[in-house]
This record gives structure tokens, sequence and C-alpha cells, in this order.
């Protein structure tokens, strides 16, 4: 099997300061990779070096292409990138407001991704609309309506639901549980469980909550000070952590 | 299927003063398909840590465990995923599961990631409840609101919904009645009789004799008891 992504010695400095340094991995179609450590540890710089908001100073990340094989993304003029992000990938922000248009309808948020693509069927990208709402646990009736007057957590299953309608194969996802309730963290991953499955979907899942990748990433690195420090299956390195930072990281959850 | 040799394990405890605690080591043996073995010895001796090396969730420090042929100390960590999803089962004591999943979703989520489709895994999960006793009305709520005994019901239960070469079970009878204690008792048997390599922890020593073709005593390999 091919790899969907693979990141090879990247680094990212910031001036004096270091973001990230030797950052290598590779993902699987249909894995989930759960990135964690502490804020402050290159969790986010590396995200973003990786799906292309932040141009890293050393090292390569490729993307196994449909259309053009194996590419570094970073060769890729700025037209292939953006092509790239809205057919390919998707991303999941933290805050949904960073990831929605706000004063842009439920469906005209799901609708948008798909006229990016080339969809120009009225009624066609609206059924797809209703379909993706009912997926994603949103009633049909609140389609017209603007995502500010949502909740948070329905605001959150509207951008999974506009970053899925194009049917990716790379979801990058910051925190996607972080700020909601539990009740409805809960909630929201066994659906983004069922859609990975479903859909086959590898993802790169940013998060600082070690319960959400137990549930949810097949594989984790371990994130501190901008270098990986450990990484494996995600139950090897929760129960049998090896590195001194993740037996910390680890012993130091809560038991409720 | 099973294939172990030198198998040492040594935990070392960075905040406690850098402790280490050697547990196993030089563990070898072998286990036939559709032979059952439990592992014995003294509370601490090991038994547990053996297992979850066996299932790839704790890592060895050092020797060699082939399972289907895959070596799981040094393998990639998509080989020991492949593995789990199609041959080796794992039947834990305590059930971890995402919260507010229905039961019968939770019981057929191996099958379905083992390529069944969900109607048939469906179908199969609910065949398992039932001869597991576990009542239908309680099929569409989470098993996290069940008692310990159900809750472990529903573990075995998902544990024997996809039909593995391979199985590690730890404890499977503990805290079940004499009427369920039978049921899981013959889940074992036709699984041995299908073939499956079967290695468990029973302390239940009915369910031992009545199961095992031979025993391997951890104590023997542990090193706190030497």
């Amino acid at each position: 099997m091919n790899c969907l992504f693979e990141v090879a010695g990247m680094s990212k400095q910031y001036g004096k300061q270091l973001g990230c340094e030797n950052i290598s991995f590779s993902l699987y179609p249909g894995e989930v990779l759960g990135i964690v450590g502490e804020s402050g540890s290159g969790k986010s710089t590396v995200l973003n070096c990786l799906s292309g908001q932040l141009e890293p100073d050393e090292g390569e990340v490729y993307f196994d292409s449909p259309t053009k094989g194996k590419v570094d993304i970073w060769t890729l003029t700025e037209a292939e990138q953006r092509h790239l992000a809205r057919t390919e990938w998707a991303f999941v922000h933290q805050n949904p407001r960073d990831g929605l248009r706000m004063g842009v309808s439920a469906g005209g948020n799901i609708g948008e991704r798909l006229m990016n693509v080339g969809h120009r069927h009225y009624g066609k990208i609206r059924q797809t609309a209703i379909d993706w709402m009912g997926r994603v646990e949103l009633s049909e009736d609140r389609l017209d309506d603007r995502p500010s007057v949502f909740s948070g957590g329905m605001q959150q299953r509207l951008q999974i639901a506009r970053s899925l309608v194009t049917e990716p194969r790379l979801i990058f996802m910051d925190e996607p549980t972080g700020g909601l309730d539990v009740s409805v963290q809960a909630r929201l991953l066994d659906l983004l469980r069922q859609l990975v499955q479903e859909l086959g979907l590898s993802v790169i899942l940013v998060t600082h909550d070690l319960a959400v990748v137990r549930m949810l990433a097949d594989r984790m690195v371990v994130m501190q000070n901008g270098h990986i420090v450990e990484s494996g299956l995600s139950d090897q390195v929760l129960d049998d952590p090896q590195h001194p930072y993740t037996q910390l990281l680890v012993s130091s959850i809560l038991q409720v | 299927m099973f294939d172990i040799a030198n198998l040492s394990k040594t935990f070392t405890l960075h905040h406690n003063q850098n402790t280490e605690i050697k547990v196993l080591s030089d563990v070898s043996f072998f286990v036939e398909s559709g032979e059952c073995v439990a592992l014995v010895g003294l509370s601490g001796s090991g038994k547990s840590t053996l297992m979850r090396m066996l299932y790839g969730n704790y890592l060895a420090t050092c020797g060699k465990i082939k399972i289907d042929n895959v070596n799981i100390v040094n393998a990639d960590p998509q080989l020991i995923t492949e593995l789990r999803r199609t041959s080796l089962g794992y039947v834990s004591q305590f059930l971890r599961v995402l919260p507010r999943v229905a039961t019968l979703r939770i019981v057929a989520e191996p099958a379905v990631r083992a390529g069944v489709e969900l109607v048939e895994a469906e179908a199969r999960a609910a065949d398992l409840l039932a001869r597991l006793n576990i009542p239908e009305k309680l099929w569409k709520l989470s098993p996290l609101t069940f008692s310990g005994g159900e809750q472990q019901r529903v573990n075995i239960a998902r544990g024997f919904v996809y039909q593995y070469p391979a199985l590690l079970l730890d404890e499977p009878t503990a805290s079940l009645d004499a009427e369920n204690r039978e049921s899981v008792l013959k889940l074992i048997e036709e699984a041995k009789a299908r073939g499956a390599a079967i290695i468990g922890i029973f302390h239940d020593e009915f369910a031992r004799k009545r199961l095992c073709n031979r025993e391997i005593n951890t104590s023997t390999f542990s090193l706190k008891t030497k």
C-alpha cells in the first residue's frame, strides 16, 4: 500500500524561536494519526505546515495525488495547492467560526464547497446539502438558518459536513472537540468515528485530549518543545509510554 | 500460530528515580491452531503483562512474538493494526468504549472493521448478545450503564463477533454466574473447534480444566519471584 502522506525532516523557525524540528512520519490511507502535546509544543505549527498554510524552512511534505502521483506540496504552485486543498483535503478547525461563513445559511455553507469544485446544478447542490445535514444529525428544517444562531455543537457538526461534502481523502483536524461540553463531545466523537470508517478517510488529528486520541486515532505521535519524542500505536503509547515526557503526560490524567 | 521466543519485559519509571521493574525474562513457547493454553502463576508474576505484549499493547523489551507470521516486536504499527483487524482478537477484563453508543453497534464494530457487511455484523452481534443473556431491550442502550457482569459479557460478545484465528482472553469467566459461564465456555469451545489458537488467563479452575490443553506458568519466567 502506498503512503497517502509523508513528512521527512520538516523544520520551522519563527525567528530565533523554534516551531518544530526534524519532523518525520507517514500516513496510510484510512489511518487516523493523533498528534498530542501541551500548548507550545509545536502541534499547530506542524499541522499548518502539513496543510499548506505555513511554509516549512526545511524538509519535504509529500502527498500521493491521484493525478500526479507523489508530489511535494511545497513545490506546487499556489493554484495547484488551492486545488488540492479543495478537492483532496479538508480542514476542521477548533473554532467552527474559522471554518464556516457565519453570514451564509447552513445549506449555503455546505453548497459553497461543492460550487468551489465545479458543481452548478442548484437542485442537486441543495439535495446534497440536505443529505449531509442528515448525516451529521442536523435537522433539515435548519437548512436556511445561519450558523450564528446554532449552538457550538451544531456549528461543529455543520463544519464537519462542509468539510466532508466534497469527499476529501485527507482531513486535518485541530482540536475538533475542544470547547464543547462532554455530552456533545461523545456524540461528535462517535459521529467522526463512523464517518472515518464509512468513507475510509485518513485523518491527522491535533489534540491535547488523550481520551480523544484513544477513541479515534490508530497511531499517535507525542510532541515536546517542537520535537517528536515518541510515536506508536495509540493504545501502546498510552498504556506503556516509554519517554519520560509521555509517562508524565499519561500519569497526569484525572481518573473519573 | 503463536511463536514466542526469548521474550523479556522491563518497565522503566522515569519519574520514580528511574526505577526499573523487571517483570519477565526469557519467555519462550508455541501455541498451535486449535489449542487452548492457560497462563497461570501468582498474582503479579506477569500474566497480564505477557497478554498485553502479545496484543502489542505493551512493548517487548527484547525477544520475538510471531503471530500469523508477523513478528510484532519490531513490526510497523500499521502491520499490528492489520493483524488486530483480521487475525488477533482480544477480550480484556474491562470494557472500554465510547459513551452513548448502542450496545448492538459496539458488539458489531470489530466485525465491520474486519470487512463484514453491517447487516450481517449486527445479526451476528444480536445472536451473541442473545446467547449471553443480554435482554434485547438493552441492546439500544450504551453498555456503560450496565452491571459489571453484563459489561463483561458485552466485551466477550465483541471478541467473538468475528472469527479470529488467534484469540487472547483475559479472565473471560470471572464474575459470571453459572448459566452465563456455561455460555461463555461453549463459545470458547466452538472457537477452539474451528481451529483458533487461544491463550487465556482463567482463575476459574473448572474453566481451565475443561478448556485448556496445557498451562504455562509465568512464575517460572518471572524475575520478581525468583
